[in-house]
Protein backbone atom coordinates (compact mmCIF):
# COMPACT_ATOMS: atom_id res chain seq x y z
CA UNK A 1 0.00 0.00 0.00
CA UNK A 2 1.11 3.34 -0.90
CA UNK A 3 0.76 6.62 0.60
CA UNK A 4 -0.03 5.17 4.38
CA UNK A 5 0.95 8.69 5.73
CA UNK A 6 -1.98 10.07 3.48
CA UNK A 7 -4.38 8.33 5.89
CA UNK A 8 -6.75 9.83 8.30
CA UNK A 9 -6.74 8.30 11.88
CA UNK A 10 -9.89 6.74 10.97
CA UNK A 11 -8.64 4.91 8.07
CA UNK A 12 -5.78 3.99 9.45
CA UNK A 13 -7.02 2.78 12.75
CA UNK A 14 -9.17 0.64 11.01
CA UNK A 15 -6.85 -0.90 9.05
CA UNK A 16 -4.11 -1.38 11.62
CA UNK A 17 -7.19 -3.37 13.37
CA UNK A 18 -7.77 -5.33 10.45
CA UNK A 19 -4.25 -6.13 10.08
CA UNK A 20 -4.04 -4.57 6.58
CA UNK A 21 -0.85 -2.19 7.61
CA UNK A 22 1.34 -1.95 10.77
CA UNK A 23 2.25 0.16 12.95
CA UNK A 24 5.91 0.43 11.63
CA UNK A 25 5.13 0.57 7.81
CA UNK A 26 2.81 3.65 8.63
CA UNK A 27 5.47 5.30 10.71
CA UNK A 28 8.09 4.62 8.66
CA UNK A 29 5.89 6.04 5.90
CA UNK A 30 5.35 8.97 8.24
CA UNK A 31 8.85 9.60 8.98
CA UNK A 32 10.38 9.17 5.16
CA UNK A 33 7.80 12.20 4.33
CA UNK A 34 9.04 14.18 7.52
CA UNK A 35 12.36 13.97 6.23
CA UNK A 36 11.77 15.41 2.63
CA UNK A 37 9.64 18.03 4.22
CA UNK A 38 12.91 20.05 5.61
CA UNK A 39 11.65 22.96 3.39
CA UNK A 40 8.61 23.34 5.51
CA UNK A 41 10.68 23.71 8.64
CA UNK A 42 7.63 22.06 10.33
CA UNK A 43 9.45 19.31 12.72
CA UNK A 44 11.88 20.45 14.93
CA UNK A 45 13.05 17.76 16.94
CA UNK A 46 12.90 14.51 14.98
CA UNK A 47 12.37 11.21 17.51
CA UNK A 48 12.65 8.53 14.68
CA UNK A 49 13.69 5.97 17.26
CA UNK A 50 11.03 6.55 19.70
CA UNK A 51 8.61 6.45 17.15
CA UNK A 52 9.60 2.74 15.74
CA UNK A 53 9.98 1.87 19.35
CA UNK A 54 6.33 2.92 19.84
CA UNK A 55 4.90 1.62 16.28
CA UNK A 56 6.55 -2.29 17.48
CA UNK A 57 4.68 -1.64 20.89
CA UNK A 58 1.77 -0.94 19.15
CA UNK A 59 1.84 -3.40 16.74
CA UNK A 60 2.35 -5.92 19.11
CA UNK A 61 -0.77 -4.57 21.60
CA UNK A 62 -2.88 -4.78 17.79
CA UNK A 63 -1.56 -8.50 17.58
CA UNK A 64 -2.76 -9.34 21.19
CA UNK A 65 -6.06 -7.90 20.38
CA UNK A 66 -5.45 -4.98 23.00
CA UNK A 67 -6.33 -1.84 20.67
CA UNK A 68 -6.62 1.37 22.68
CA UNK A 69 -8.16 4.25 20.39
CA UNK A 70 -5.26 6.03 18.64
CA UNK A 71 -2.78 2.27 18.68
CA UNK A 72 -0.06 2.22 16.19
CA UNK A 73 -1.24 6.03 14.66
CA UNK A 74 1.99 8.45 14.09
CA UNK A 75 1.68 11.90 15.45
CA UNK A 76 3.13 15.14 15.78
CA UNK A 77 3.78 16.85 19.15
CA UNK A 78 3.62 20.85 19.68
CA UNK A 79 6.99 22.29 21.06
CA UNK A 80 4.64 23.67 23.92
CA UNK A 81 4.16 19.98 25.53
CA UNK A 82 6.73 18.59 27.76
CA UNK A 83 8.11 15.13 26.27
CA UNK A 84 10.38 13.10 28.33
CA UNK A 85 13.91 13.86 27.15
CA UNK A 86 13.18 14.88 24.03
CA UNK A 87 13.94 18.65 23.42
CA UNK A 88 10.38 20.80 24.64
CA UNK A 89 11.51 24.57 24.53
CA UNK A 90 8.43 26.28 23.57
CA UNK A 91 10.50 27.54 20.07
CA UNK A 92 12.29 29.81 22.48
CA UNK A 93 16.29 29.90 22.80
CA UNK A 94 15.66 30.92 26.98
CA UNK A 95 14.83 26.93 26.87
CA UNK A 96 17.71 26.24 24.41
CA UNK A 97 18.90 22.32 25.68
CA UNK A 98 16.08 21.71 28.24
CA UNK A 99 14.86 18.19 28.10
CA UNK A 100 12.04 17.24 30.88
CA UNK A 101 12.21 15.15 33.02
CA UNK A 102 8.39 14.32 33.17
CA UNK A 103 5.75 14.05 30.34
CA UNK A 104 2.72 16.23 30.05
CA UNK A 105 -0.49 14.76 30.91
CA UNK A 106 -2.09 15.07 27.68
CA UNK A 107 1.03 13.11 25.56
CA UNK A 108 0.64 10.67 28.26
CA UNK A 109 -2.65 10.45 27.99
CA UNK A 110 -1.95 9.90 23.86
CA UNK A 111 1.04 7.52 24.25
CA UNK A 112 -1.56 5.77 26.92
CA UNK A 113 -3.76 5.06 24.11
CA UNK A 114 -1.52 4.02 21.79
CA UNK A 115 -0.15 6.89 19.80
CA UNK A 116 3.33 7.28 17.94
CA UNK A 117 5.17 10.93 18.42
CA UNK A 118 7.44 11.16 15.60
CA UNK A 119 9.15 14.68 16.92
CA UNK A 120 8.18 17.88 18.30
CA UNK A 121 6.51 20.31 15.76
CA UNK A 122 7.71 23.91 15.31
CA UNK A 123 5.87 26.93 16.74
CA UNK A 124 5.59 30.51 17.86
CA UNK A 125 8.00 31.33 20.60
CA UNK A 126 5.43 30.36 24.19
CA UNK A 127 2.96 30.49 21.36
CA UNK A 128 2.98 34.41 21.10
CA UNK A 129 2.25 35.12 17.55
CA UNK A 130 -0.01 34.34 14.45
CA UNK A 131 2.07 33.77 11.75
CA UNK A 132 4.87 31.41 13.45
CA UNK A 133 7.48 34.28 12.34
CA UNK A 134 8.84 34.38 16.28
CA UNK A 135 9.76 30.64 16.54
CA UNK A 136 13.85 30.32 17.44
CA UNK A 137 13.50 27.76 15.13
CA UNK A 138 12.66 30.17 12.31
CA UNK A 139 9.34 30.45 10.11
CA UNK A 140 7.16 27.65 9.15
CA UNK A 141 6.32 27.48 5.48
CA UNK A 142 2.68 26.39 4.81
CA UNK A 143 2.60 23.73 2.33
CA UNK A 144 -0.07 25.78 0.04
CA UNK A 145 0.78 28.29 -2.18
CA UNK A 146 -1.04 30.60 -4.14
CA UNK A 147 -1.99 29.63 -7.83
CA UNK A 148 1.03 30.13 -10.08
CA UNK A 149 3.02 31.87 -7.50
CA UNK A 150 5.84 30.73 -5.23
CA UNK A 151 5.58 32.96 -2.29
CA UNK A 152 6.03 31.51 0.96
CA UNK A 153 2.87 31.61 3.02
CA UNK A 154 2.79 31.57 6.63
CA UNK A 155 0.80 28.28 7.70
CA UNK A 156 -0.40 30.97 11.31
CA UNK A 157 0.06 30.44 14.48
CA UNK A 158 0.72 30.15 17.25
CA UNK A 159 0.21 25.73 16.14
CA UNK A 160 1.73 27.07 12.75
CA UNK A 161 4.17 23.87 12.48
CA UNK A 162 0.78 21.17 13.43
CA UNK A 163 -0.80 22.60 10.91
CA UNK A 164 1.65 22.37 8.42
CA UNK A 165 2.77 18.64 9.02
CA UNK A 166 -0.71 17.98 9.08
CA UNK A 167 -1.48 19.42 5.78
CA UNK A 168 1.58 18.01 4.04
CA UNK A 169 0.52 15.08 5.43
CA UNK A 170 3.89 14.41 7.23
CA UNK A 171 1.96 13.18 10.56
CA UNK A 172 -1.67 11.90 10.62
CA UNK A 173 -2.65 14.66 12.99
CA UNK A 174 -0.79 16.27 15.15
CA UNK A 175 -1.47 18.18 18.77
CA UNK A 176 -2.04 21.94 19.10
CA UNK A 177 -2.51 24.57 22.09
CA UNK A 178 -5.05 27.56 21.61
CA UNK A 179 -4.92 30.88 23.83
CA UNK A 180 -6.17 33.27 21.16
CA UNK A 181 -6.85 31.37 18.39
CA UNK A 182 -3.78 28.94 17.53
CA UNK A 183 -5.01 26.00 16.79
CA UNK A 184 -8.58 27.20 14.76
CA UNK A 185 -6.35 30.31 12.46
CA UNK A 186 -3.60 27.84 11.73
CA UNK A 187 -6.32 25.17 10.55
CA UNK A 188 -7.85 27.21 8.79
CA UNK A 189 -4.98 28.66 7.34
CA UNK A 190 -3.96 25.43 6.26
CA UNK A 191 -6.97 23.42 5.09
CA UNK A 192 -7.46 21.47 8.55
CA UNK A 193 -9.41 20.97 11.13
CA UNK A 194 -8.90 21.71 14.70
CA UNK A 195 -10.85 21.85 18.04
CA UNK A 196 -10.28 23.73 20.91
CA UNK A 197 -12.26 22.42 23.84
CA UNK A 198 -14.14 23.75 26.62
CA UNK A 199 -11.38 25.39 29.31
CA UNK A 200 -10.75 22.34 31.62
CA UNK A 201 -11.30 19.40 29.14
CA UNK A 202 -7.86 18.85 28.82
CA UNK A 203 -5.05 19.16 31.72
CA UNK A 204 -2.53 21.95 31.38
CA UNK A 205 -0.01 19.64 33.27
CA UNK A 206 3.25 19.91 31.21
CA UNK A 207 2.20 21.96 28.67
CA UNK A 208 5.02 25.28 29.29
CA UNK A 209 2.59 28.01 30.17
CA UNK A 210 1.53 31.43 28.17
CA UNK A 211 -1.76 32.71 29.77
CA UNK A 212 -3.31 29.93 32.44
CA UNK A 213 -6.42 31.38 32.36
CA UNK A 214 -6.82 30.87 28.66
CA UNK A 215 -4.60 27.76 27.19
CA UNK A 216 -6.10 24.54 26.25
CA UNK A 217 -5.09 22.22 24.24
CA UNK A 218 -6.38 20.32 21.28
CA UNK A 219 -5.68 18.01 18.07
CA UNK A 220 -5.44 19.46 14.62
CA UNK A 221 -6.27 16.90 12.11
CA UNK A 222 -7.44 16.47 8.97
CA UNK A 223 -11.45 15.34 9.07
CA UNK A 224 -13.80 16.07 11.82
CA UNK A 225 -14.24 12.36 12.72
CA UNK A 226 -10.29 12.12 13.22
CA UNK A 227 -10.72 15.51 15.60
CA UNK A 228 -13.42 13.28 17.84
CA UNK A 229 -11.37 10.51 18.59
CA UNK A 230 -8.19 12.39 19.18
CA UNK A 231 -9.42 14.81 21.39
CA UNK A 232 -11.17 11.66 23.75
CA UNK A 233 -7.90 10.23 24.10
CA UNK A 234 -6.47 13.94 25.15
CA UNK A 235 -9.43 14.86 27.54
CA UNK A 236 -9.80 13.79 31.21
CA UNK A 237 -9.61 14.54 34.81
CA UNK A 238 -5.97 15.05 35.80
CA UNK A 239 -5.46 15.79 39.63
CA UNK A 240 -1.93 17.91 38.69
CA UNK A 241 -4.21 20.59 37.24
CA UNK A 242 -6.43 22.00 39.49
CA UNK A 243 -8.18 23.76 36.69
CA UNK A 244 -9.15 19.84 34.98
CA UNK A 245 -13.04 19.51 34.56
CA UNK A 246 -13.74 16.13 37.00
CA UNK A 247 -16.59 15.27 34.83
CA UNK A 248 -16.86 11.59 32.54
CA UNK A 249 -15.19 12.47 28.79
CA UNK A 250 -18.10 11.05 26.35
CA UNK A 251 -17.45 9.08 23.51
CA UNK A 252 -17.11 11.87 20.73
CA UNK A 253 -17.03 9.67 17.90
CA UNK A 254 -19.97 7.97 18.30
CA UNK A 255 -21.69 11.03 18.65
CA UNK A 256 -21.05 12.12 14.59
CA UNK A 257 -24.62 11.17 13.44
CA UNK A 258 -24.52 14.34 11.01
CA UNK A 259 -28.58 14.66 12.11
CA UNK A 260 -28.81 18.30 13.46
CA UNK A 261 -32.09 18.70 12.36
CA UNK A 262 -33.86 21.50 14.51
CA UNK A 263 -31.00 22.71 16.22
CA UNK A 264 -30.47 26.48 16.74
CA UNK A 265 -27.33 27.91 15.13
CA UNK A 266 -26.89 31.57 15.95
CA UNK A 267 -25.34 33.96 13.36
CA UNK A 268 -23.58 37.03 15.31
CA UNK A 269 -23.51 40.30 13.53
CA UNK A 270 -20.77 41.66 14.92
CA UNK A 271 -18.68 39.27 13.41
CA UNK A 272 -19.47 40.91 9.66
CA UNK A 273 -16.43 43.43 9.60
CA UNK A 274 -15.75 46.09 7.42
CA UNK A 275 -13.52 45.65 5.20
CA UNK A 276 -14.20 41.84 5.43
CA UNK A 277 -12.83 40.22 2.24
CA UNK A 278 -16.22 39.41 0.07
CA UNK A 279 -15.10 36.22 0.13
CA UNK A 280 -14.97 35.25 3.53
CA UNK A 281 -18.65 36.84 3.67
CA UNK A 282 -19.83 34.67 0.84
CA UNK A 283 -18.24 31.43 2.58
CA UNK A 284 -20.07 32.45 5.75
CA UNK A 285 -23.31 32.76 4.20
CA UNK A 286 -22.85 29.28 2.25
CA UNK A 287 -21.99 27.52 5.30
CA UNK A 288 -24.71 29.34 6.92
CA UNK A 289 -26.96 28.16 4.07
CA UNK A 290 -25.79 24.15 4.18
CA UNK A 291 -26.45 23.85 7.96
CA UNK A 292 -30.28 25.31 7.30
CA UNK A 293 -30.47 22.81 4.25
CA UNK A 294 -29.15 19.97 6.98
CA UNK A 295 -32.62 20.94 9.13
CA UNK A 296 -31.10 23.38 11.32
CA UNK A 297 -32.47 26.47 12.38
CA UNK A 298 -31.19 29.59 11.14
CA UNK A 299 -31.39 32.47 13.61
CA UNK A 300 -29.63 36.22 13.79
CA UNK A 301 -28.09 36.69 17.13
CA UNK A 302 -26.15 39.84 18.92
CA UNK A 303 -22.74 39.41 21.04
CA UNK A 304 -22.57 43.05 21.81
CA UNK A 305 -19.30 42.72 23.34
CA UNK A 306 -17.17 41.29 21.00
CA UNK A 307 -15.34 44.37 19.80
CA UNK A 308 -13.62 44.63 23.37
CA UNK A 309 -12.74 40.51 22.89
CA UNK A 310 -9.06 41.57 21.60
CA UNK A 311 -8.40 44.74 23.96
CA UNK A 312 -9.39 42.82 26.57
CA UNK A 313 -7.24 39.54 25.47
CA UNK A 314 -4.01 42.08 24.99
CA UNK A 315 -5.07 42.84 28.79
CA UNK A 316 -5.56 39.64 30.34
CA UNK A 317 -3.46 37.42 28.02
CA UNK A 318 0.25 39.37 28.56
CA UNK A 319 -0.36 40.06 32.40
CA UNK A 320 -0.55 36.11 33.21
CA UNK A 321 2.33 35.70 30.79
CA UNK A 322 4.25 38.06 32.34
CA UNK A 323 4.12 36.55 35.54
CA UNK A 324 4.19 32.69 33.92
CA UNK A 325 7.04 33.94 32.59
CA UNK A 326 9.28 35.27 35.93
CA UNK A 327 10.19 31.59 36.12
CA UNK A 328 12.61 31.83 33.45
CA UNK A 329 15.31 33.81 35.27
CA UNK A 330 18.71 31.18 34.19
CA UNK A 331 18.78 29.10 37.39
CA UNK A 332 16.53 26.36 37.07
CA UNK A 333 16.82 25.68 33.21
CA UNK A 334 17.22 26.59 30.14
CA UNK A 335 19.79 29.17 29.10
CA UNK A 336 21.85 31.72 31.56
CA UNK A 337 23.82 34.89 29.98
CA UNK A 338 27.71 34.37 30.35
CA UNK A 339 28.16 37.60 33.13
CA UNK A 340 30.96 40.05 33.08
CA UNK A 341 32.86 40.51 36.21
CA UNK A 342 31.38 42.15 38.83
CA UNK A 343 27.78 41.20 37.61
CA UNK A 344 25.30 40.11 39.78
CA UNK A 345 22.15 38.40 40.28
CA UNK A 346 20.21 41.29 38.84
CA UNK A 347 21.81 41.28 35.68
CA UNK A 348 22.06 37.80 35.50
CA UNK A 349 18.33 37.91 35.16
CA UNK A 350 17.71 40.62 32.79
CA UNK A 351 20.79 39.34 30.81
CA UNK A 352 19.33 36.19 30.60
CA UNK A 353 15.97 37.15 29.81
CA UNK A 354 17.41 39.75 27.16
CA UNK A 355 18.73 37.16 25.68
CA UNK A 356 16.68 34.42 25.44
CA UNK A 357 13.13 35.70 24.88
CA UNK A 358 12.92 37.46 21.24
CA UNK A 359 11.03 40.53 20.64
CA UNK A 360 7.66 39.47 20.78
CA UNK A 361 7.96 37.67 24.07
CA UNK A 362 9.49 40.83 25.73
CA UNK A 363 6.73 42.98 24.39
CA UNK A 364 4.12 40.77 26.09
CA UNK A 365 5.76 40.20 28.82
CA UNK A 366 6.73 44.33 29.81
CA UNK A 367 3.47 45.03 28.92
CA UNK A 368 1.75 42.83 30.96
CA UNK A 369 4.00 43.83 34.14
CA UNK A 370 2.73 47.27 32.87
CA UNK A 371 -0.91 46.64 33.42
CA UNK A 372 -0.46 44.90 36.88
CA UNK A 373 2.24 47.64 38.07
CA UNK A 374 1.23 49.64 40.92
CA UNK A 375 -1.40 52.21 40.04
CA UNK A 376 -3.13 50.76 36.43
CA UNK A 377 -3.64 47.28 37.99
CA UNK A 378 -7.42 48.59 38.56
CA UNK A 379 -7.73 50.49 35.21
CA UNK A 380 -6.14 47.57 32.84
CA UNK A 381 -5.72 44.56 34.41
CA UNK A 382 -9.48 44.80 36.47
CA UNK A 383 -11.18 46.44 33.80
CA UNK A 384 -10.20 43.34 31.37
CA UNK A 385 -11.79 40.80 33.51
CA UNK A 386 -15.12 43.06 33.76
CA UNK A 387 -15.09 43.30 30.13
CA UNK A 388 -14.35 39.71 30.42
CA UNK A 389 -17.21 38.83 32.17
CA UNK A 390 -19.69 40.92 29.95
CA UNK A 391 -17.99 38.88 27.20
CA UNK A 392 -19.05 35.31 28.48
CA UNK A 393 -22.54 36.49 29.63
CA UNK A 394 -23.15 37.57 25.94
CA UNK A 395 -22.80 33.95 25.27
CA UNK A 396 -24.33 33.07 28.18
CA UNK A 397 -28.24 34.60 27.24
CA UNK A 398 -27.11 33.44 23.23
CA UNK A 399 -27.30 29.63 24.77
CA UNK A 400 -30.21 30.15 27.13
CA UNK A 401 -32.55 31.83 24.17
CA UNK A 402 -32.23 28.24 22.52
CA UNK A 403 -29.22 28.74 20.59
CA UNK A 404 -27.02 25.14 20.05
CA UNK A 405 -24.04 26.38 18.43
CA UNK A 406 -22.86 29.33 16.64
CA UNK A 407 -20.91 29.94 13.26
CA UNK A 408 -18.81 32.53 12.35
CA UNK A 409 -15.60 32.76 9.55
CA UNK A 410 -12.45 31.65 11.41
CA UNK A 411 -9.84 34.17 10.06
CA UNK A 412 -10.44 37.44 8.87
CA UNK A 413 -8.21 36.77 5.30
CA UNK A 414 -6.82 33.82 4.31
CA UNK A 415 -3.08 32.85 4.71
CA UNK A 416 -0.42 35.50 4.04
CA UNK A 417 2.69 35.76 2.64
CA UNK A 418 5.89 35.29 5.13
CA UNK A 419 7.49 38.50 5.76
CA UNK A 420 4.17 40.52 4.81
CA UNK A 421 3.18 41.92 8.31
CA UNK A 422 7.04 42.53 9.35
CA UNK A 423 6.79 46.16 8.99
CA UNK A 424 3.04 46.40 10.57
CA UNK A 425 2.37 47.74 13.93
CA UNK A 426 1.95 44.41 16.22
CA UNK A 427 -1.71 45.60 17.00
CA UNK A 428 -2.35 44.30 13.05
CA UNK A 429 -0.93 41.12 13.60
CA UNK A 430 -3.46 40.94 16.79
CA UNK A 431 -6.31 41.15 14.42
CA UNK A 432 -5.88 37.80 13.13
CA UNK A 433 -7.77 36.36 16.30
CA UNK A 434 -10.67 38.74 16.11
CA UNK A 435 -13.02 35.80 15.46
CA UNK A 436 -11.27 33.35 17.59
CA UNK A 437 -9.93 35.08 20.74
CA UNK A 438 -13.93 35.52 22.03
CA UNK A 439 -14.23 31.54 22.75
CA UNK A 440 -10.98 31.57 24.89
CA UNK A 441 -11.93 33.95 27.02
CA UNK A 442 -15.96 32.69 27.42
CA UNK A 443 -13.78 29.36 27.88
CA UNK A 444 -16.15 28.01 25.26
CA UNK A 445 -15.27 24.81 22.89
CA UNK A 446 -14.42 26.18 19.27
CA UNK A 447 -13.50 24.19 15.98
CA UNK A 448 -12.48 25.49 12.27
CA UNK A 449 -13.01 23.58 9.36
CA UNK A 450 -12.15 24.19 6.02
CA UNK A 451 -14.84 25.34 4.24
CA UNK A 452 -13.38 26.42 0.70
CA UNK A 453 -10.83 27.83 -1.40
CA UNK A 454 -10.06 31.66 -2.34
CA UNK A 455 -10.25 32.77 -5.66
CA UNK A 456 -6.02 32.06 -5.54
CA UNK A 457 -6.25 28.85 -4.52
CA UNK A 458 -6.21 29.34 -0.90
CA UNK A 459 -8.15 27.27 2.17
CA UNK A 460 -10.70 29.00 4.16
CA UNK A 461 -12.06 28.11 7.26
CA UNK A 462 -15.34 28.60 9.31
CA UNK A 463 -15.89 28.46 13.15
CA UNK A 464 -18.33 26.86 15.02
CA UNK A 465 -18.71 27.90 18.76
CA UNK A 466 -20.49 25.20 21.12
CA UNK A 467 -21.54 25.00 24.71
CA UNK A 468 -19.60 24.70 27.24
CA UNK A 469 -18.74 20.90 27.70
CA UNK A 470 -20.82 19.77 24.89
CA UNK A 471 -18.28 19.03 22.45
CA UNK A 472 -19.81 15.84 20.89
CA UNK A 473 -22.60 18.23 19.74
CA UNK A 474 -20.17 20.58 18.11
CA UNK A 475 -18.51 18.00 16.49
CA UNK A 476 -21.73 16.35 15.21
CA UNK A 477 -22.45 20.22 13.75
CA UNK A 478 -18.66 20.46 12.19
CA UNK A 479 -19.60 16.76 11.11
CA UNK A 480 -22.64 18.00 9.26
CA UNK A 481 -21.12 21.14 8.11
CA UNK A 482 -17.96 18.80 6.94
CA UNK A 483 -20.57 16.59 4.95
CA UNK A 484 -22.36 19.57 3.55
CA UNK A 485 -19.56 21.64 2.27
CA UNK A 486 -17.45 18.57 0.69
CA UNK A 487 -14.07 19.86 0.72
CA UNK A 488 -11.16 17.69 -0.90
CA UNK A 489 -8.69 20.05 -1.59
CA UNK A 490 -4.94 19.23 -1.02
CA UNK A 491 -1.86 21.38 -1.15
CA UNK A 492 -0.02 20.27 -5.06
CA UNK A 493 3.70 19.09 -3.81
CA UNK A 494 6.54 21.16 -4.13
CA UNK A 495 8.69 20.58 -1.22
CA UNK B 1 -1.96 58.17 28.78
CA UNK B 2 1.43 58.07 27.28
CA UNK B 3 3.94 56.00 28.15
CA UNK B 4 7.56 58.04 28.24
CA UNK B 5 11.00 56.48 27.96
CA UNK B 6 11.53 57.02 31.56
CA UNK B 7 8.52 55.01 32.47
CA UNK B 8 9.82 51.97 29.29
CA UNK B 9 12.79 51.86 31.30
CA UNK B 10 11.36 51.21 34.84
CA UNK B 11 8.68 48.18 33.06
CA UNK B 12 12.07 46.71 31.32
CA UNK B 13 13.47 46.88 34.91
CA UNK B 14 10.10 45.70 36.99
CA UNK B 15 10.52 42.64 34.01
CA UNK B 16 14.15 42.25 34.60
CA UNK B 17 14.89 42.40 30.94
CA UNK B 18 18.03 44.46 29.62
CA UNK B 19 16.88 47.09 27.25
CA UNK B 20 19.91 49.43 25.79
CA UNK B 21 19.25 53.26 26.19
CA UNK B 22 18.74 53.22 22.66
CA UNK B 23 16.19 51.05 22.01
CA UNK B 24 14.16 52.69 24.79
CA UNK B 25 11.96 55.71 22.50
CA UNK B 26 11.07 52.35 20.43
CA UNK B 27 9.94 50.42 22.91
CA UNK B 28 8.17 53.47 24.33
CA UNK B 29 6.21 54.19 20.89
CA UNK B 30 5.33 50.14 20.68
CA UNK B 31 4.02 50.61 24.36
CA UNK B 32 1.93 53.86 23.53
CA UNK B 33 0.31 51.61 20.44
CA UNK B 34 -0.87 48.82 22.34
CA UNK B 35 -1.88 50.73 24.89
CA UNK B 36 -3.97 52.76 22.66
CA UNK B 37 -5.69 49.70 21.26
CA UNK B 38 -6.36 48.67 24.87
CA UNK B 39 -7.71 51.85 25.70
CA UNK B 40 -10.74 51.33 23.90
CA UNK B 41 -11.96 49.15 26.77
CA UNK B 42 -12.70 52.56 28.41
CA UNK B 43 -15.94 52.64 26.39
CA UNK B 44 -17.59 49.81 28.25
CA UNK B 45 -20.12 50.01 30.89
CA UNK B 46 -18.52 48.01 33.88
CA UNK B 47 -20.89 48.79 36.41
CA UNK B 48 -21.09 46.68 38.94
CA UNK B 49 -19.55 43.40 37.11
CA UNK B 50 -17.36 41.57 39.35
CA UNK B 51 -13.90 40.83 37.70
CA UNK B 52 -13.48 37.57 36.41
CA UNK B 53 -11.79 34.98 38.39
CA UNK B 54 -12.52 31.72 36.97
CA UNK B 55 -14.46 31.25 33.42
CA UNK B 56 -15.95 27.44 34.40
CA UNK B 57 -17.82 28.04 37.72
CA UNK B 58 -15.65 24.98 39.70
CA UNK B 59 -14.48 24.71 43.05
CA UNK B 60 -10.65 24.11 42.88
CA UNK B 61 -10.06 20.45 44.01
CA UNK B 62 -8.71 19.93 47.47
CA UNK B 63 -6.31 17.22 49.13
CA UNK B 64 -4.56 16.59 52.09
CA UNK B 65 -2.31 18.52 52.87
CA UNK B 66 0.70 16.14 52.93
CA UNK B 67 4.12 15.10 51.28
CA UNK B 68 3.13 13.20 48.05
CA UNK B 69 6.46 13.22 46.59
CA UNK B 70 9.90 14.46 46.66
CA UNK B 71 13.54 12.69 47.01
CA UNK B 72 14.62 13.36 43.67
CA UNK B 73 17.13 16.25 43.99
CA UNK B 74 19.03 14.86 40.79
CA UNK B 75 16.36 14.94 38.23
CA UNK B 76 15.36 18.40 39.99
CA UNK B 77 18.85 19.70 39.08
CA UNK B 78 19.17 18.07 35.55
CA UNK B 79 18.55 21.01 33.43
CA UNK B 80 20.07 24.06 35.69
CA UNK B 81 22.74 25.94 34.39
CA UNK B 82 25.01 25.83 36.96
CA UNK B 83 24.61 22.93 39.95
CA UNK B 84 26.72 22.51 42.37
CA UNK B 85 26.61 19.90 45.39
CA UNK B 86 23.01 19.84 45.10
CA UNK B 87 22.81 22.99 45.14
CA UNK B 88 21.42 25.89 42.48
CA UNK B 89 24.62 27.99 41.70
CA UNK B 90 24.18 31.92 41.11
CA UNK B 91 26.14 35.03 41.47
CA UNK B 92 27.04 36.26 44.83
CA UNK B 93 24.09 37.97 46.31
CA UNK B 94 24.80 38.74 50.08
CA UNK B 95 28.35 40.41 50.69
Amino acid sequence: MTDLNKMTLADARNNLRAGEITSVELTEACLDAVDAADALNAFVHNTPELALEQAQAADARIAEGDAPSMCGLPLGIKDLFCTKGVPSQAASAILNGFKPEYESTVSQNLFDAGAVMLGKLNMDEFAMGSSNETSVYGDVVNPWRRENETTPLTPGGSSGGSASAVAADLCLAATGTDTGGSIRQPAAFAGITGIKPTYGRCSRWGIIAFASSLDQAGPMTKTVRDSAIMLEAMCGHDAKDSTSADIPVPNFEAMLTGDIRGKVIGIPKEYRMDGMPAEIENLWADGTAMLKDAGAEIRDITLPHTKYALPAYYVIAPAEASSNLARYDGVRYGHRATLEAGDGITEMYEKTRAEGFGPEVQRRVMIGTYVLSAGFYDAYYNRARRVRALIKKDFEDVFAAGVDAILTPATPSAAFGLGEMADADPVQMYLNDVFTVTVNLAGLPGIAIPAGLDKQGLPLGLQLIGKPWEEGDLLNTAYALENAAGYVAKPQKWW
Amino acid sequence: MSIDQNTAAKVAKLARIKVEDDALPALAQEFNNILGFIEQLNEVDVEGVEPMTSVTPMRLKRREDVVTDGGMAKTVMSNAPDAREGFFAVPKVVE
